[in-house]
């Protein structure tokens, strides 16, 4: 069989704690962009974020996790989403054939750096979070949550990582490295963020709104998901349910500048190009976008270029982004998510707060909640360092 | 298990050491307990204006690319794969300061826009105007592994022909403070032994080394990168981890001639190298981190190291870590791990 096997999902975002009230909410246009409560930050006032409404302690309690930790708010999160999806692929052994995990962050411990980065020179309690900094720190926490012992590591190529990781995900299964593997990615809210994202003037004060003319930047987020991946021997050995196929991925850069998107929207071009190679579709075999549409002006444009020069009539399409914020490198696998979504359910979600068409094109985002079959769904991810990666998700 | 070989066709690098340092013939300078990088003149290749705001591992990375590159005859290559540990530590701690003492206000985006882990593939990329695929991998000790597993992949899946993989760290002033804070690395005062250590920290230092991997195996090819084995953590299975990379390629512990082992002055670490040199009983065993000093990628160096020496078939007096001599150089086996974590095997043959 053409492709990789999904056998499970897990998810955390604003928009809920599970895969099930991300889905009632896409479906009922509820947003999960507010004021910042739980975060302190000086631009609590005047931005809004994807945040979740749980403080770090009752993450761990819900995972059960001991008081005296070191889990940063990004470890939380990805060991929450991770353990969702392992139980959702009705896994119980972990190690009980080849299993991987590859995982993606890019603001890895940054959430508690930036609260102790001084403080830890004169206060010896909190020194045990110092070498949870890394992003190595953030994948060790969730294997070894998990009891995995084999093939683990960490990509971090800024706002397309977790796409990268299931990219990969599909590549080691494919070339029998591993029988199965848990993928996708983590990131919580930081002041780093908040503040570099907010620096570059890319920081929207309200609502974001993807592909509208009058777009203003985009929110930040937080979350966390993961995808499992299996081989075909192992599905077919334990008659487990396939929710879609991984049928294509692309990997290009925009080799451009090394934050802003070329106007041509060159590297999504090429990566998108890729994926359908890969997947050996035609552009007229995409039923459905995923946008990585994070409602700057530059992405927006860039992106929507690119699927102007790939598709001769662009496919109905999404940026969720609308619901989530830009959750960074969680993003490509909560998109993952939510492309499978659509193809099981057969759904184009709505993207909200859309007005107005960008007068440079005429493209317009899906609005509403339209049931139509869909079997192949493209989803994109791109990120500074001109890092651009296309996934195609299709049905079983 | 490989179906397309892959061969090491260049070398870049830049590392505590000179660049005229010859291990072949030349003592390394000793290492300190914090070491500072030998930079190259950049100014050849980039100009000066980009110069003056690059942070230190954008600088040895884009240096030791190009220098794989040349070495490899090859402008543009058809991936670009990195694997560092702590990523832009500079400009990460530059901006981090910033916005804590103008309490996230004034800030420019300059650090922050070279801040991401990718950004050293991004900056080689966009100096290369190379458009092919783009990866970054960050986890701790092995993520130069990562790096080389993706490479391979995709060398064996032929979707490149040419791929330019490879590990750089950097260090940064306070983030260095926090690592002897939070026991990564050697106090001024801590002693520096090898063979038998005494404190539990290692010696700090920074390095980028890049390589041209191929499918094309070339007359000036250094070796072949056969196979890569990584494990998060086998506890006690490190054996059957070890025999099972060696079953794959019909090798017996015999037949490897020199065992590269990531012995870094630690106390704390060295029973876990000390635990696989005991599988190795009468095979030569090498160490490097004495010379380009420990740094999360520092593994680059070794894999660097044993390429040179496969291809020139001579094993230099500075790198032996016990008395036995190789009878001939064939088999090279690299590993590495930290603290029981990220064990990697990486298997080099002569081409």
């Amino acid at each position: 069989m053409q492709g990789v096997a999904v056998t499970g999902m897990g998810i955390i975002t604003s928009i809920g704690l599970s895969v099930e009230e991300n889905y009632q909410s896409l479906l009922q246009k509820k947003s999960g962009i507010s004021e910042a409560s739980i975060l302190k930050t000086f631009h609590a006032n005047h931005i809004k974020i994807g945040e979740i409404k749980l403080e770090n302690a009752q993450l761990a309690e819900i995972l059960g996790i001991p008081e005296d930790n070191n889990f940063t708010r990004t470890s939380l999160l990805g060991t929450f989403a991770a353990l969702k999806a392992l139980r959702h692929a009705g896994i119980n052994k972990i190690n009980d054939m080849r299993t991987g995990l590859i995982s993606a962050t890019s603001v890895a411990g940054m959430d508690i750096t930036e609260l102790y980065f001084k403080e830890y020179f004169h206060n010896p309690s909190i020194r045990k979070y110092i070498n949870s900094h890394h992003t190595g720190d953030c994948t060790r926490k969730i294997a070894d949550y998990l009891g995995i012992r084999g093939l683990v590591s960490t990509i971090s190529t800024a706002c397309s990582s977790s796409a990268n990781a299931i990219m990969l995900g599909a590549l080691l299964i494919k070339n029998k490295i591993l029988d199965r593997v848990i993928v996708g990615g983590t990131d919580a809210l930081s002041k780093f963020t908040i503040n570099g994202f907010n620096s570059l003037m890319i920081l929207s004060d309200s609502d974001n709104t993807p592909f509208d003319q009058n777009r203003k930047g985009l929110n930040l987020g937080e979350g966390a998901a993961y995808l499992i991946l299996e081989s075909w021997e192992q599905v077919k050995a334990t008659h487990k349910k396939v929710l879609a196929i991984i049928t294509g991925y692309g990997n290009a850069n925009d080799a451009y500048h090394q934050t802003a998107s070329s106007s041509t929207g060159e590297g999504a071009f090429l990566a998108i190009q890729k994926s359908l190679e890969k997947a050996q579709l035609s552009p007229e075999d995409i039923d459905y976008v995923h946008v990585h549409g994070t409602a700057t002006v530059n992405n927006d444009l860039s992106e929507g270029k690119a699927l102007l020069r790939i598709f001769s009539k662009v496919p109905p399409f999404s940026a969720t982004k609308s619901y989530t914020g830009h959750t960074l490198a969680a993003a490509g696998a909560i998109q993952a998510v939510y492309s499978i979504l659509s193809l099981q359910m057969n759904v184009t979600f709505p993207t909200l707060n859309f007005n107005t068409k960008i007068k440079e094109f005429d493209l317009t985002p899906s609005t509403d909640v339209v049931n139509t079959n869909i079997t192949h769904v493209l989803s994109n991810a791109f990120g500074f360092g001109g890092n651009c990666c296309s996934l195609i998700f299709s049905k079983c | 298990m490989l179906k397309d070989c892959c061969y090491i066709n260049g070398i870049g690098s830049v590392s505590i050491q000179t660049s005229a340092f010859d291990m072949f013939k030349d003592y390394p300078v000793p290492l300190q307990r914090n070491n500072k990088p030998v930079h190259p003149s950049y100014k050849e290749i980039i100009p000066p204006a980009m110069l003056r705001r690059m942070a230190p591992g954008i600088k040895m990375g884009i240096f030791a690319a190009l220098e794989a590159l040349r070495d490899a005859e090859i402008n543009e290559p058809d991936g670009i794969i990195t694997g560092t540990g702590m990523g832009c530590l500079l400009d990460s701690e530059k901006f981090l300061e910033a916005m804590i003492e103008n309490k996230e206000q004034h800030l420019t985006p300059t650090y922050f826009i070279h801040s991401p882990h990718n950004t050293v593939a991004a900056q080689i990329a966009l100096y290369l105007q190379c458009k092919a695929y783009n990866m970054t991998y960050s986890h701790g000790v092995s993520s130069f592994e990562a790096a080389l597993l993706d490479s391979w992949l995709q060398i064996q899946n032929q979707f490149a022909n040419y791929i330019l993989v490879g590990g750089v760290d950097e260090s940064a002033p306070i983030f260095d403070a926090l690592c002897v804070l939070g026991k990564t690395f050697k106090n001024p005062n801590d002693s520096i032994d090898f063979h038998n250590p005494i404190s539990d920290i290692s010696c700090r230092a920074e390095g980028a080394n890049f390589f041209v991997l191929s499918s094309n195996k070339k007359q000036s090819s250094y070796a072949r990168l056969t196979d890569i084995s990584i494990y998060h953590n086998p506890e006690d299975d490190f054996q059957k981890m070890l025999d099972e990379i060696l079953t794959r390629n019909q090798i017996t512990r015999k037949e490897i001639d020199i065992v590269f082992l990531g012995y870094n002055a630690d106390v704390l670490q060295q029973k876990y190298f000390d635990n696989y040199a005991s599988l190795f009983s009468n095979t030569a065993l090498a160490f490097y981190q004495h010379i380009c000093g420990s740094f999360d990628t520092a593994s680059a160096y070794g894999f660097r190291i044993a390429a040179e020496i496969l291809r020139k078939q001579i094993y230099p007096q500075s790198i032996r870590y016990n008395d036995v001599c190789p009878k001939k150089i064939q088999n090279v086996l690299l590993i590495n791990q930290a603290n029981g974590y990220n064990h990697s095997l990486v298997l080099l043959q002569s081409c």
